[in-house]
Parts: structure tokens; C-alpha cells; sequence
């Protein structure tokens, strides 16, 4: 009902959010190619021929960032999420990329709704008590 | 640093991850808990959320959307080469339930923590884990100069069924936040054992 724009308060600085807009690494997706949502604690596996990524001019900084992290050791989404400080969509939707690509194949956990088996469980107890 | 790498790379081995929740009120020590036990330093990731607080990607009205940043914290161990577990703190404010969904997803347990000076901050997550059959356990962070109450006062305060664990602990020491995830597990264990068994009369 007001045309001033007083609806609509103005941000400056800081409050405007940062300056590049996180999900602009992403062309404005917000969610990826992958069908499901991948678990924060699926594993990211780069594929074997992924070693040359950093050539590959379709690829982001950040996509070649998940591979190179990802081949040292497999990585989880929230662990990805956390050592490129991306939000955890944003990252969702590069990892989907991947996948896409078949750079990468992600591994899934516990299907949901489901215990995990009571020998895991054992092992999990077992280790535990050796830390 | 390109160099040298492709040597001993077989296909590398894929570990099976699970996951065990860590909830509570704020401030209760929850990352202190994480922390404890972490082989790494508790890492922080973070979603942004529109301020409806849904997932949902609406295009409409997008410039007047305001978005928030949840943050969770989580630690890792390692406990062989091929199992891994994580350990995440729950996003203390309540209007962020539907990540606590995600969480929940899969999780072998959760841990609820309490302050026996704020009892009452650990009522919603009890509640959750009930509702949802999620296997979990109460422990009390003893915190310097707060009454020490006997496990089953607490168990009573809070109205828990019989084979909800309640231990007392101190969320700073390893010993004791090992012990916590231990008895967590255990309880899981006789869940998946009683659901596996056919209810005999």
C-alpha cells in the first residue's frame, strides 16, 4: 500500500549481505541434478579419471576445489561444505554437477528410516572403547 | 604439487559413515561434547535459509526474501579405515526443525544434553526423539557450582520411559563424552535387537 518503499528497508554495507551472492557460484540453481538429496554425511569419490580437472574448462574453481580435496581422501558433504566455507546448498548443487559429469560418485549411507546393522553397531562400540 | 600424486592411488577405500546428533538448549555444550571427542577441531558448516524457514526454492517475491544462516557444528572419528562417525550439534532455535529432519535422517542415535539448572531447554528435543522413535539417551553436563541430581531425578523430571539411559558427565573430558556415545550406542543396539526380534508372548 506505500510507494515510498518504505515496505522495503534499505540495506548498506554489511547488511546487504556479502558481495557476491553465494548461490551465483551455482548460475542461480539451488538445487542440483542429483534426484536425491545428498546426506550431510555421504561421501564424495572422485572417479579415476578426474585427475585431469583442473583442465577441463567447464569446470569451476570450485568444482576442481571438491575434486582435489575429494582425492586426497573422500570427503562428506558437511566436511566439503565446512573447508570451502560454502554453504551447504551451494555445495549440494556443485557436487550434483559432478555426479552429473561423472567425475565423481557419492556414496549413501544408512538408507533413511533404517538402523544400521547390529554388526556395525558392534564395531562402532568396539571402536570407541580402543580410542 | 600435481606431481607424484597419481602413484598409489588405487580405488580408494569408500568408508561407511553414520552419524550420532548431539541436542540440547543453547549453551548446554553441545560442541564442547562434539569437541571431546573430535579428532578434528569441531568444523562449522552452514545453510541459508529464507527467512520463511522452508527449503522451498519460491522465485516469487525473491527481493524481499531475507536469509539466515543456520550453523552446525560437527567433528569426525575415525574409528577404523572403513567406518567413520560423525557427530553433529543440532542448531539450537526451535524454528530450525525441519533441518533437524535432515539430521535425524539415518542417525544411529542422539545424545540429549542437559543443564539440570535449565531442564526445561531439552524438553523439545526429548519430545522429537520420541515421536520419531529415534533411539536416544539424556546426559547431564555437570557444570561447576550447579546441584549434582541423581540420574533418576532426572529421569523423573523429565518423564522418560525405563530404557532411556541418563548419565551424569562432563562434556570438556574425553573419558567422559566416550562414555556418553558408548552407552548411546548400546542403546541402539538393544532397539535394533528388540525390532528384529518378532514380539514374542
Amino acid at each position: 500500500m506505500s510507494d515510498d518503499g518504505s515496505a522495503n528497508p534499505h540495506w548498506y554495507d554489511d547488511d546487504a549481505g556479502p558481495v557476491v551472492r553465494p548461490y551465483a557460484m551455482t548460475r542461480g540453481r539451488t538445487a542440483g541434478a542429483a534426484r536425491h538429496r545428498l546426506d550431510l554425511i555421504a561421501l564424495v569419490v572422485p572417479e579415476p579419471h578426474a585427475d585431469d580437472a583442473e583442465a577441463d574448462q567447464t569446470l569451476s574453481p570450485e568444482h576442481v576445489d571438491i575434486i582435489e580435496l575429494c582425492q586426497e581422501a573422500p570427503q562428506s558433504v558437511a566436511e566439503l561444505a565446512s573447508s570451502l566455507d560454502l554453504p551447504l546448498g551451494v555445495v549440494r548443487v556443485l557436487i550434483g554437477d559432478l555426479v552429473e559429469d561423472e567425475l565423481v560418485h557419492v556414496t549413501r549411507p544408512v538408507p533413511p528410516a533404517e538402523l544400521p546393522d547390529e554388526s556395525i553397531l558392534r564395531d562402532v562400540i568396539t571402536g570407541l572403547r580402543a580410542l | 604439487m600435481v606431481l607424484g600424486r597419481t602413484g598409489h592411488r588405487q580405488a580408494p577405500v569408500e568408508p561407511v559413515t553414520l552419524k550420532i546428533l548431539v541436542a540440547g538448549g543453547f549453551g548446554v555444550g553441545k560442541t564442547t561434547l562434539v569437541g571431546a571427542v573430535s579428532e578434528i577441531r569441531p568444523l562449522r558448516t552452514e545453510e541459508l535459509l529464507s527467512e520463511a524457514g522452508r527449503p522451498v526454492d519460491d522465485l516469487q517475491g525473491v527481493e524481499r526474501k531475507v536469509t539466515t544462516t543456520v550453523a552446525m557444528d560437527f567433528g569426525r572419528i575415525t574409528l577404523r579405515e572403513d567406518l567413520v562417525l560423525y557427530l553433529f550439534g543440532t542448531p539450537g532455535q526451535d524454528r530450525f526443525w525441519f533441518l533437524w529432519d535432515e539430521l535425524a535422517q539415518g542417525a544411529l542415535g542422539a545424545v540429549v544434553l542437559a543443564d539440570t539448572r535449565r531442564l526445561e531447554d531439552c524438553f523439545a528435543a526429548v519430545d522429537y526423539f520420541e515421536r520419531r522413535g529415534i533411539p536416544f539417551m539424556m546426559a547431564v553436563n555437570c557444570f561447576e557450582g550447579a546441584t549434582r541430581y541423581p540420574a533418576d531425578m532426572v529421569r523423573q523430571a523429565l518423564d522418560l520411559d525405563e530404557e532411556v539411559p541418563v548419565v551424569l558427565c562432563d562434556a570438556r573430558k574425553r573419558e567422559s563424552a566416550k562414555n556418553v556415545l558408548i552407552s548411546l550406542v548400546e542403546h541402539a543396539m538393544t532397539r535394533v535387537s528388540e525390532t528384529r526380534e518378532p514380539a514374542a508372548t
